[in-house]
Formats: structure tokens, sequence, C-alpha cells
């Protein structure tokens, strides 16, 4: 029998040999004929040849949705049910057909390689014993939580000191506790660490008691696994590798299975991976012909799969399958992974070969992109000069305190406050005396132990409690709320809240990004003519074209505006040459794709809904199209499609077909007619059509349509030209043997079938060409203008051709009228060279006249295209491109590739210091995300990698508006003041104890009490910095909206700066001074015992620091309120707790305090004292030299809005939305 | 309104009257209490003497530490003190320690207040090293600041006439009634090798040493006074006031001073006008500051609001950097 079949056995992954369990397959080996084969008015393509067992219809090629994964199907059943029943009643004979496709070529040749003995895991089907028995694969139950009640304390202690602030604490606390050195008692010392850790840990813990549950939840759902011959129910986590599972519909795979068999003949199952990838289009997998005919209550199934080690890449899968002697190849359409949905399909039985923590589900869990953000950088340089502030401290103390030694080494002895002689025993001792030099290198620890908050490491705490908050005002933001996709914001990066607020280059991806990438058919052109009118037709002409099948309508899920004209032209049918002509059109727009009908209940049962469910959205939105005028793509299985052309159903095979790939750029499709003529239609891209288009036919309409095609790109639709043949017998036939050799090749696979594709695709006969409106996303004109009025840089970098990159430029505002284009497309490096030169002395020229006419500058736009990026990028003349680019305010790069719209953002990134940030929604702009600095991902049609890759993610390119400009705005504001007022917060009260350090013979002593030190920084001052961080506005949401310009300050650095924190430091020192000798000099010569004095500086400290920050609060809300005065309460119960007990030195200290007038003139001067300077220059400055922030405020209490002058825009109706909970 | 941080808030400004208005009222605020600090301060009549150096015998002055270490010299010193100005009782006598560090870490540490407190804690001397024990058990109280108590003493004389010093109410209420036990009585105290200071009289309880408690409440500043009794009478001015002292406290071994205090008292304290000082420097700043702040509002006025101080009205063509 196998020789009867070669032609049959279209791929290795289907040898025939099990031809014998497919009771009705007829196999056929001779030249597919087309013969009339179905009771309907279907035609089915058949082929009359001798059979060699039993009729089979054998229909192939399912090309529908996945692109991944086409080829493992060859030959097989006949897809649907229905439809099987016919070709088995009615034919001896069958439709061979073949389907194939090149584009997947790279996970074929992959599978085929061979997997290396020791690297492969071995699961003996249906036999989870043996399978288990060398290694122990891991079970099905997952732990998502990490601890367990045993392990927790260690496990989470372990994870927790992974940061550097907690060794720091840590290391501190661990000096502190050698006696030499033990400046605070243990617990004093100890207590800020335990804080922090517990803290954690009890967030820690909250967290895992959420995932123990739900990995509870999980891993008892049950499923049916195969045992004793029968499925049997089992709980997930007791599902083992090796068994044999069956899923039904709706139902969740548990572990990722080889699929043996599905409720489906021909083995396909169509698998929903939302909960994987987030898209939630229909995939196809397949399972493999030898398998899936096997009913395993019946049969003992037995083989070996041989795949690779567990990884986490969700599109990749390699793998053998011994089974009956045979070995075939599986690869990433045989497999589906844990976490899918079986959808349209009635069960499956499939083999778990990954279960529990080795699923790719699992292994692909991992957490969101790290970045540090600019600030953060800015700031940790300024932490090494605190730290080096803090070893000049801590070496004038030591230095000091060896001096002091030094000179008075001979009263040591008998010096009543030191008294280094120990006369309690006999032999006179030195009491914990070490010897000069040990003695200055224990003061220099205890100094580091003292000061050791100098170091704001609360900082980096906070900073992160800070971002989680505004993090939560980012996401809960109704402006970014998408009501389309029903998606919120999502902060997936929460480290880098703050750069949003100083972006400057803009790098956007059009399709999807700025456009919705819903497809809409505008127009078409057909033999030379152009059909534009239907842009003009009503909404009521819209409802298209229905169908009617056993007293049930089918209507198009979409609806589409028509050409009265053209429909009525393809109405008319074959009569006329045109109609011939449009009906060949709309045919081919209906079959040459991918796309899958779904049919979907309505609640009107006599209406049903055709949703065409495909991954490219151009295609979606041809068939819609093409249903519209009356071509309705009704049914798609493996071997045929069935479409109902103007109410007549018709079936065609689909003999073979060739995917779309980026070589050559277009696809086609061969046809099997019910007339048995042959027909192979091809659509693509208008550069690569024409070449293959016949040239000596029809010249007339060749250039017409090259005419229509110029004027829909440059209106900005996206344009795909179609063309037919039809094939002769001979044409078939050679293609036929070749396509099946190329499919059963084992080796380059993907070559072949490209080559045969194009040996098919060529002398075609131009049918016309179709117009897609790419629809610009609401509000994105207005939100590009916004940009560029904040001096954004907006950069569009697209796939699309030029002409349609530039229009669609313009109708997003980001072109205008008086911009001097400057157009780079040239083909050789010396030619780009020339034209940067020529473009960068031009650039210059009108630089220089605008300077001198003092005109408002004319701006520049600058175009290039991907092909002149590959002579510039990587080489020397970068830097010319660099030079131009930064002169022009807008940047279009058209036809780039995902790899140089990486190269691109390095370009700028490399250069300069500007923060840059990608935006984009497809996987093409995932090199681009990761490369910003701030990478955003849309959510929209083009799944979810963009989304996976970014830092921050949400619905629509217009919610970078309030995003940068409020959000970011906010953040960056928010986070530069509070990251100086934390260094402040810490140096002042460090320098207040080094001043005291001066007047106790530099030995460290602290007249603040050691509990208040270590307090001073976890309750006296740290929750109005968090408060404020998270909640004060220095402006309101609608003045930073309505003047972009504003969003300059983060821009220019305006917040954190050199400048401020050195400001910031000569202000501490005044401060820590005035808090300081204030009572010295008050208290000097007085009476006064530490402790007491140690609660005036406290006080004195914690009312000055909070006084501080109330003053730099803008907004003044019941949060800011309570959460100031609150601490300075909150100081002062805890200052009279810890006074309270009687063996601690303070003890009832602050009540005599409190009775003393002096005190009160103290506690009222400091803080005055200490603000002044700052009050003088914060006013001076901001009445001399205001900040735009500063008019802005003064703006909005007091009035004019209008009267701030510069370039107003009208703002997207969104933002005047009432505020909603 | 939370999630959308529109919270009803004030946003206070700062303008021209508003700074104004602040400065001028710190000024109003500042300065009286400056004066009255000051009026206090100059109220206060203060008497210091400083007597470590006059009271070394002329025969031991290039050896000081010899005539304080030795038993055997004799360690009365007679001062006479004019009265300069009225002095209202109460009088507080002070001794002050100059160049002592009553706060340095050895020291301030070398207590256990545990054992001061109660009878039960005898035996906890942690910390207390190297005055902790002896062979006859452990030292009560133990530890340095209790070993160099103070001893000199004072006896003031009128013409003749003895003034009594009372040491009532020179300590701390809740240091006697809490810190310091009732059954606590001193034991092994002064009683090894070095003799830093004071001896106490072991038939008084620990809460009745008021001059232990005095010096345990151990000093902020290198520079202190501690309270060493109170005259309840009067003196008048010109008056020559007698004080015999028995000066046994070393310094000597590092040059640190003692004088003789005697000081009414005001509210705010002692004789210290720095604060008033401050207060008026302050206050006159602020005033200061707020007149030339007038003078800027008047001389370069800028309008609130005003748009051509944006920086896209500085430097437009939105090419703004």
């Amino acid at each position: 029998m196998a020789s009867n079949r070669p032609l049959l056995i279209p791929s290795p992954r289907t040898p025939g040999s099990n031809q014998e369990d497919l009771p009705y397959t007829p196999i056929s080996t001779d030249l597919p004929k087309p013969i009339p084969a179905n009771p309907k008015p279907v035609a089915l393509m058949e082929v009359n040849k001798p059979v060699d067992k039993s009729p089979v219809p054998e229909s192939v090629l399912n090309s529908s949705s996945s692109q991944r994964s086409i080829s493992s199907i060859q030959s097989r059943a006949s897809g649907a049910n229905s439809l099987r029943e016919v070709s088995f009643s009615d034919l001896g004979s069958k439709p061979v057909r073949h389907g194939s496709r090149g584009a997947d070529s790279e996970a074929l040749s992959m599978s085929q390689k061979e997997i290396n003995d020791e690297d492969a895991r071995l699961v003996y089907i249906n036999d989870p014993g043996k399978t288990n028995e060398r290694f122990e694969f891991a079970g099905n139950s997952i732990r998502t939580a990490k601890y367990s009640v045993l392990t927790f304390l260690p496990r989470n202690l372990f994870e927790q000191f992974h940061r550097v602030a907690y060794i720091y604490f840590l290391v501190i606390a661990i000096l502190n506790q050698l006696p030499q050195l033990a400046v605070f008692g243990r617990g004093a010392s100890i207590l800020p660490l335990a804080f922090v850790l517990l803290v954690t840990a009890v967030k820690d813990a909250y967290e895992d008691w959420r995932r123990h549950r739900s990995d509870k939840i999980e891993n008892n759902r049950l499923a049916t696994v195969l045992e004793n011959n029968q499925f049997q129910e089992k709980k997930w986590k007791d599902i083992k590798v090796g068994e044999i599972l069956k899923i039904s519909a709706s139902g969740t795979i548990p572990c990722d299975m080889v699929l043996l068999s599905t409720s489906d003949p021909t083995g396909v199952a169509y698998v929903q991976t939302i909960n994987l990838d987030g898209e939630s289009n229909l995939k196809t997998r397949y399972a493999k012909q030898e398998t899936l005919s096997k009913v395993p209550e019946k049969e003992k199934i037995s083989g070996l799969i041989k795949c690779e080690k567990p990884n986490r890449n969700i599109y990749g899968f390699q793998a053998n399958m011994e089974i009956d002697g045979k070995r075939v190849s599986l690869g990433p359409s045989n497999i589906i992974l844990r976490g899918c949905e079986i959808k349209n399909t009635t069960w499956v039985i499939g083999v778990a070969v990954y279960a529990g923590r080795e699923t790719k589900a699992m292994l692909n869990s991992s957490g969101a992109p790290s970045k540090r953000s600019r600030l953060e950088t800015r700031m940790n340089r300024e932490i090494i000069l605190l730290s080096l502030f803090l070893v000049a401290l801590c070496t004038v103390v030591c230095v000091c305190a060896g001096v002091w030694l030094r000179r008075h080494k001979d009263e040591l002895n008998y010096l009543p406050f030191f008294r280094k002689a120990d006369f309690s025993e006999d032999d006179q001792k030195n009491y914990n005396y070490y010897g000069w030099g040990m003695e200055i290198f224990f003061t220099f620890l205890m100094s580091v132990i003292v000061f050791q908050i100098m170091i704001p490491i609360s900082l980096y705490i906070s900073m992160e409690l800070v971002r989680v908050g505004q993090a939560y005002f980012m996401i809960r933001d109704d402006q970014m709320y998408d009501e389309a996709s029903n998606s919120r914001f999502q902060c997936r990066a929460l480290n880098i809240n703050e750069d949003l607020g100083q972006i400057k280059y803009v790098f956007s991806d059009k399709t999807g990004t700025l456009t919705e990438n819903k497809m809409e058919f505008q127009c078409a052109s057909i033999w030379g003519a152009d059909y534009s009118g239907g842009k003009t037709s009503s909404q009521g002409d819209q409802v298209g074209h229905t169908a009617q099948v056993d007293g049930q309508i089918l209507r198009p899920k979409m609806k589409v505006k028509v050409d009265p004209e053209l429909l009525q032209l393809s109405k008319s049918g074959n009569n006329t040459e045109e109609g011939k002509h449009i009906n060949d059109f709309f045919l081919a727009l209906a079959a040459c794709n991918t796309i899958v009908p779904l049919v979907v209940e309505t609640s009107d049962p006599t209406v049903r809904l055709i949703d065409y469910q495909g991954e490219s959205p151009d295609e979606q939105a041809l068939v819609y199209a093409a249903a519209a005028y009356g071509f309705m793509l009704i049914e798609r299985t493996s071997g045929h499609i069935v479409i109902d052309v103007h109410g007549e159903r018709q079936r065609f095979n689909v003999l073979g077909l060739h995917e779309f790939d980026s070589d050559r750029k277009r696809m086609s499709v061969i046809l099997g007619f019910p007339d048995r003529s042959v027909k192979v239609f091809v659509k693509g891209a208008d550069t690569t059509m024409f070449s293959v288009i016949d040239k000596s036919l029809n010249m007339n309409v060749i250039r017409t349509t090259e005419a229509n095609l110029h004027s829909y790109s440059s209106t900005g639709l996206r344009t795909l030209v179609v063309g037919m043949r039809e094939l002769n017998a001979t044409e078939f036939e050679e293609w036929q043997s070749s396509y099946e050799a190329a499919s059963t090749a084992l080796i380059g696979r993907a070559a072949l079938l490209r080559k045969v594709a194009s040996n098919i695709e060529n002398n075609l006969s131009i049918l016309g060409a179709s117009g897609i409106e790419d629809k610009l996303q609401q509000g994105v004109p207005e939100a590009i203008e916004s940009l560029r009025i904040a001096g954004i840089k907006v950069w569009v970098l697209t796939g699309d051709k030029q002409e349609t990159a530039i229009s669609i430029g313009y109708s997003s505002r980001l072109l205008t009228g008086q911009m001097n284009q400057i157009v780079i497309n040239k083909n050789s490096k010396e030619s780009c060279k020339r034209s940067l030169e020529d473009a960068l002395t031009m650039s210059a020229a009108f630089h220089n006249t605008d300077q001198s006419s003092g005109s408002n500058a004319r701006t520049h736009a600058l175009i290039i295209d991907g092909t002149s990026l590959v002579y510039i990028l990587d080489t020397e003349l970068e830097e010319q491109l660099f030079q131009l680019a930064s002169r022009c305010s807008v940047v279009l790069c058209c036809r780039v590739a995902p790899l140089q719209k990486a190269g691109i953002v390095a370009l700028i990134k490399n250069r300069t210091d500007d923060m840059t940030l990608a935006i984009g929604d497809g996987a093409n702009d995932v090199s681009m995300i990761q490369m910003a600095d701030v990478g955003i991902g849309i959510s929209g049609q083009e799944g979810r990698q963009a989304v996976m890759a970014s830092d921050f993610a949400m619905g629509q390119f217009r919610f970078l508006v309030p995003l940068l400009f409020v959000h970011g705005h906010w953040n960056y504001q928010r986070m530069g003041y509070m990251i100086l007022y934390n260094f402040y917060r810490n140096a002042v009260f460090v320098l207040v104890l080094f001043w005291y350090v001066l007047f106790t013979c530099f030995s460290l002593t602290t007249a603040i009490n050691e509990w208040s030190s270590v307090l001073y920084s976890v309750i006296y001052t740290s929750l109005p910095t968090i408060v404020i961080g998270i909640l004060d506005k220095d402006l309101s949401r609608r003045i930073l909206l309505k003047y972009p310009q504003l969003y300059g300050a983060g821009q220019r650095d305006e917040s954190y700066n050199s400048r401020l924190f050195w400001l910031t430091i000569a202000d501490t020192l005044w401060q820590s001074m005035a808090a300081f000798f204030l009572p010295l000099f008050a208290y000097w010569e007085t009476t006064i015992d530490g402790p007491s004095i140690g609660d005036l500086w406290t006080l004195a400290v914690v009312i000055m620091v909070n006084v501080h920050l109330a003053m730099d609060v803008v907004r003044w809300n019941w949060i800011a309120h309570a959460s100031i005065w609150g601490s300075i309460i909150a100081t002062c119960i805890c200052v009279i707790i810890i006074d309270v007990f009687p063996t601690l030195p303070g003890y009832w200290a602050i009540f005599h305090l409190v009775g003393d007038g002096l005190f009160w003139v103290c506690l009222l001067g400091i803080p005055v004292a200490a603000l002044i300077p700052r009050f003088v220059v914060k006013i001076f400055v901001q009445y001399h030299r205001p900040s735009d922030t500063q008019i802005a405020r003064e703006a909005e209490k007091f009035g004019n809005l209008r009267e701030l002058g510069g370039a107003e825009i009208e703002m997207n109706p969104i933002f005047d939305h009432p505020p909603r909970r | 309104m939370f999630t959308q941080q529109e919270l009803p808030a004030c946003k206070p400004i700062l303008t021209p009257p508003w700074v104004i208005t602040a400065f001028v009222s710190v000024g109003i605020i500042f300065i009286p209490i400056g004066l009255a600090s000051l009026f206090a301060s100059e109220h206060v009549v203060e008497i210091i003497d400083r007597y470590d150096k006059d009271c070394v015998p002329s025969n031991y002055t290039n050896n000081a530490l010899a005539y304080i270490q030795s038993t055997q010299t004799n360690k009365t010193c007679t001062r006479h003190l004019i009265i300069p100005e009225r002095m209202k009782s109460p009088i507080y006598v002070y001794y002050q320690l100059e160049n002592f560090y009553q706060n340095h870490r050895r020291y301030i540490k070398n207590r256990n207040d545990y054992q001061l407190r109660s009878r039960a804690y005898e035996f906890d001397v942690d910390d207390c090293d190297p005055e902790a024990k002896t062979e006859r058990g452990p030292i009560v109280p133990c530890g340095l600041i209790a070993w160099s108590l103070f001893n000199d003493t004072y006896r003031f004389s009128l013409q003749n006439e003895v003034i009594q010093v009372s040491k009532q109410d020179i300590v701390w209420k809740s240091d006697q009634n809490h810190k310091f036990g009732s059954n606590v009585y001193p034991k092994n105290f002064q009683s090894s090798g070095l003799i830093g200071g004071a001896r106490l009289n072991q038939s008084i309880p620990l809460s009745k040493q008021v001059d232990l408690i005095v010096w345990m409440r151990t000093a902020a500043l290198p520079t202190f006074r501690k309270l060493y009794g109170k005259i309840e009478v009067e003196l008048e001015a010109n008056q020559n006031l007698t004080v015999l002292i028995q000066n046994n406290y070393n310094t000597y071994s590092f040059a640190g001073k003692k004088k003789l205090v005697l000081s009414t008292t005001s509210w705010i304290g002692g004789k210290n006008d720095f604060l008033g000082i401050a207060y008026l420097a302050v206050g006159g700043l602020c005033l200061f500051v707020a007149i030339s702040f007038v003078l800027l509002y008047l001389l370069k006025p800028r309008p609130l609001e005003d748009p051509s101080y944006l920086s896209w009205n500085i430097n437009p063509a939105g090419l703004s950097n």
C-alpha cells in the first residue's frame, strides 16, 4: 500500500501506515479530478483512483487559523462531521488534499533535529510507571506558594536579605552586638531591622496564604485520566507524566500534553490561549495521523515520546514519538499547554508530557522586567556622596578621639569619667581599653553605628511604598480606563514611575498603536476600475449580505460599508465580463486566507452570526468585505471551504495553501472548483505581486491598478493586490508532485515549500487591489499634538510603506503643512551619506535664517526608510543621522524591521541622556520596548507579547497624555522632592548627633535616647513623606493637561538635580546647627541633664523636619494634615512613653522639661530660626524667578487660565469626563 | 474622588500679603519674647566664684595634684563673696564643673539602675566595672558615676552668722520615689583601693541621699552646674558672704574647673542672655525681610500668574528645551 500512495504522504509527520486504522480513509494516488461529490451544491474536489482499502475522503489542509502548525495535518479525513457523512456515503473516491505551508518550517526543521538522548525526556505513553521510573518527573501539583509553615521563616528571611538595604541594617545591628561597640542597647539596635523584616514578612505571608489557597483549588480540580483502560476522574495534582487524559469542550488543560486524538476526525482541536499569552483568538492544534484514530479505552496505546527538557518557550516544542514502530516528529502544533481551554472541540485525548512546575505555563510565570529609574540612578550617585560624608564624619570623630586620648593618656587611669585602671582585682588591669589604635578603630565603627541613618536606607523602602501608591492611582485612573477592552492601566514595572515625568522622545509603533488595527475594507480596484464609493454610502446600507441555512439566517458579525454600485455589479454575476472579474476578486478575498468562520448563536434563534477568527486583521477585513458583497465564507475545514455565493452554497476544495511569509510577502491558495477547474489565487503586497504578474496581459489594467494603488496608499490605506491563474492539468500535476515532495522532505522543508510556492505563483493575471483603512485610534492626533507641545519628540516607526506612513503622519497631525520634509530612501551607503549631508547643510541653513529673521522656526520632519537605515545604523553614518534627527521635530521611519526599531531607539539612547519611551502593541515592537527607558505596551489586537515585555500597559495611545503629563509629572515631582527631603531628614538628625559628639570627648554618646534614634526614621518622620509622596499634587490634572508645556519641568530635571542636592545639604547644615546650638547655648552652665536636652532635641528636630515638609506641601487635604500633625503628636507620645520607664536614664525628664520656660522658648525658636533661610530663599525664587509650575499654580488658584498663552489645544472630550469612582 | 486623587484640599499660595504678614507676625511674636527673656535674665542675680585654683595653698601651687590627693593636707578654704545686688530667696547654690565630661560614653553607662531601685537587684552590677564589686561583695551604688560623687562642701555665713543650706527639694521627686530605692543602702562604697569622691552614710537609704541623686542625673554638657542646696534667706546688696569650702574633689588631674555659683532664678531659669538675643535677632531679621519684600514687591512687581515668565513664552516657537 505504501507504494500506492507516495503522494499521499505529504509530510513526514503523517506516515500513512496506520491508515488501516482509519476505516474510511480511501487513498488516492492519482491526480485529483473534480467530481461532483455532494448532494448539496457544494463541489468536492476529488480523485478518481484506486483505493486501497476503503474509500476515504482525505482532505487536507486546514489552512485555517494557526500560522504555526498547519503542515502537520496533511492527509486526514475531512473536517466537519456533517460533510464527512456526505463524503462517506457517496463516494468511493476521495479528494486528496495536501496543504502545507512554508512558513512554519523553522519549527518543523527544529523538530526534525535529532534530540539528544541525554537531553531528552522519555515519556512512555500510557505508562506513567515506566515513565517516572528512572527520573522522577515533576507531578502535576503546583506550588506557586513559596513557603510552607515550616520553611516560611528561614526562606523568607533568606529572600529578604537579598536586598542590600537589609544587609546594611544587619551589618550595623551585628556590629552593635559586639560588646566593645555596643552603642545602642541590643533591643534598640535590632528594632529597625526587625520592623522592616516583620512588615515584609507579614505582607509575604499574606500573599503566600492567598497563593496556597489558589494552589489548593487548582490542584484539586478534576480531570479525566485513563486508568485501567477506562477514563476516570482524578485530581489534577495526581496526574503523572505519561498518563493519557481526556479533556472535554471548554475544559482547561491540566498539564502540557501531546495530542493523540480529538473529536474531530481530522485531529483538529481549537484552543484558546488567553490564560497563557492573552490572545483571545482560537488556535488550532493537531493530533498526529498515527494516533488520531486510536481509542484508548479499547486498545492499549503504547509508544515513546522523546521530547526536549522543560523550557519556557511557549511557541516552541520539539519531540519525536515512536508509535507502532514508526517515528513521527512532533512540533508546537501538537502540544496543548496547561492553562489553555478547549473550544469548539468536543473532546481531546492527549498524553501528559510536562506536568506541574515543569509546564510551560508555570515556567513562564515570571515577574515583570526590572529597570531602574533615572531618578534613582542619580539618587544613587548622591547616596555615594552621602556615604563619603558619613565616612568623613566618622573620620573626624575618630581622629579627634585619637588626639584626645593621646593628649590625656597620662590621665586616663584616674580620670573620673574615664578610669582606665581597674583596681578591683589584685593585678591592675585596664578596664575596657584596648590600646590607642584599637580605640580609634572602635570609635570609627561606633560612629558608623551612631550615624547609620546618614545612608537613607529607609528611603528605599519608602520609595517602594510610594511607587505602589502611585501605581495604585495610575491603575485606578478613570482617564486611562479603556472601555472598549474593559482594561485598566497596568503597572508591570514598579520602579520607574518617575521616569514617566522626564520623557523626551516617544517612539511609537503605528499599526495598533496610533491606529486601531481594526481594519476596514474601504475600496477596491477591480480589473482596473476603482470602486471607492463605499465610503460615501450611508450607514443604512451596511446591513450587508445574509445567508439562509436550514431556515436560519447567517449574518457576518461585523458590518461593512458597501459600495452600492459594486454590490449591484457583483450580484449581476458572471453575465458580464466585469461581473466575472468582480466575482473572481471577491472569491479570492473569501478564499485566499486562513480565516476560520465560527458560528455564534444570538438571542434571536433564527439568526446566527458568523465570527471570522484569524490572526491577521487584514484578512478578517477582507473576508468580511467579501461577505458583504455576497461571498460569505461559511465553513472551513481542513480540506474544503464552503462559500455562500449570493445565496448559493458552493463548496471548494482547498488543494493547497502556501502560507504568507515575509520573503515572498504573499500567500496563495489552490482551489478546486465545483466545475473541476483548478485555480490558484494569490494575494500579497504590491511590491512583490507586480513581479509575479504577467505583464504581457492587460497592461492597461495593471497600469490603472497601480495608479489606484498609489492613490489608496496616499490616503493612508493599506493595500493588497490579488491575482489569479487557472491551472491546467499538467501544471497542477507538476505542482502537486513537487508539493508532496516538498512537504515530505526531511530537510529544508521550508525552503522547498517556498520554492514550490514561487513556482506556482507566477504569470498571474491581476484581479485587482483592495484598500483597507487602518483607522486612527480615538484621540491620537490630539495626543500627538500635546506631546509635541510638551517638547517631546515623537518618532513613528512603522513597517508600512512610505506613502502610507506619511499619510498617517498627516492624519495624526504629526506632520503639518509648515514642515519641511526631508526624505531619505536610498539604496546604497554612498547615496545615504550624500543625502544625509545635504539634509544637514539644508537644515543648518534653515536654522540660521530662522535665527537671523527671528521668525518662528520652520520645523523639519525626517522621513527615512528601512533600507536606508540598513546602511546607516551601526556605521559611522549613525552620528550624522543623529545630528539630523535631533534637528527635526518629527521623524518617521517606514519599512523598518523589528530589530531596526530597537536600533533607532539605541541611536538616541546611546548619544543623549534624554529619556526615551517606546510604545507599541505587537511582537515586532518587543525589542524596541525593551530597549527604551520606558516601554509601554498597548493591549490591543496583536496579542500580548508587547504587553508582556512592557513596563506599563494600557488600552489606547491617547492615554499617553494623562500618563505622562499628569501622572508622570506628579510622580517625578513627588519622587524628586521625596528623595531630597529624605536626604535632609536623615542628615539633619545625624548632624545633630554629630555636633553633640563633639561635646562628649568624641565618645559617641547620644543625648537623644536610643529608642528615639531608632524610631526617628520609623515613626517620627516616615509617614508624612510617604503620604506626600503619594498624594501631593503640585498642579491639578486639568491644568497639566491644558498646558502640556508644564511637562518640561521633568525634562529639565527641575525637581531633582545637583544644585538642589547641594542646596539641600547646605540647608541641612544650617538647620542642624540651629537645632543643636540653640539649646546648647541656652543650657550651657545649667543643671540640664543629658536625657532632658535629648528630649528637647528630639522634639525640636521632629517638629522642624515636619514643618519643613508642611511648608512644601501644595495641597492640604485631610490626609496630609493627619499625617504631618499626627507624626508630631505621635512623637510626643513616644517621647513620653520612653520617659516613663524608671530604668532608663531619662526617667520623667519630659515632665520636668515642660515645666521649664526655657524649653518652650527653645522649642518655638528652633523651627523658626532653622526654617527662615529656606523660607526666604523659597519666596524669593518663587517671586523673582518663578518656574512654570509656580505660575501655573498661581493661575490655577486665582484665575485666568486663558491668559497663559502658548499654544492651546483642544483636548479630547475624554478629558472632560466627570471623574468616576 | 480618592482614587482619582481629587480629595478636597486647600492649596495655599504664598502671595506677597501672606508672606509679609508671616514675616511681620514672626517678628512681632519673637521680639517681645526676646525682650522678656532678656528682662528675666537681667533680673537674675548670679555670683560665680572659681575656687579650685585659689584654694590650693601657695606651697602646692605647682603640685595641686599632690595636695588634693594627700590625706594630710588641710582642704579647708575660705572665700568671701560680695553680694552685688539684692538676692531674693530662694537662692540656689550650685557647684559648677568645667571640662568634666559627665556625658562621656564610658561614664554615662557606668551605673546600674536596677540596683539603685531595689535591694533585690543588689548583685546586679552589670556595666559597673571597674567599680562593680569588692571582695566583700557588690558595691552599692556601683559604677563610676557614683564612685566619682562630688564631695566638696560649702558652709555659708554672713557676719559670722551661719546660713543654713537647705537640701529640701533639690532632687526630682520622680527620681527620689522611683529611681532610687528606699530600701537600698550603700554597701562597700568607696572601700576599694581608689577613692573617687564622696562617701555615703551607710544607714541612709539611697532615696534619701540627695547629693547622690543629683550627681547621678548626669549632665548633658561638659560645663554643668549641679544643685547643691538652697539658701532660704534673702541677701542684701554689698553684704559680704563668707564661704567655708572643703576642697576635696580632684579636678586638678584633668584641668577641670570648680566654681561655686549662687543664683536666683526666673521663669527662664538662670542668667542667660543668649536666647533673648537670639530671639531679638530672629525677630529683627524677620522684620527686615518683611521690609525687603515690601520694597521688592514695590520696586519690581511681578503680577501673579504673569504669563510672560513662562518658559515657553520666554523661549517661544515650541522649540522648548
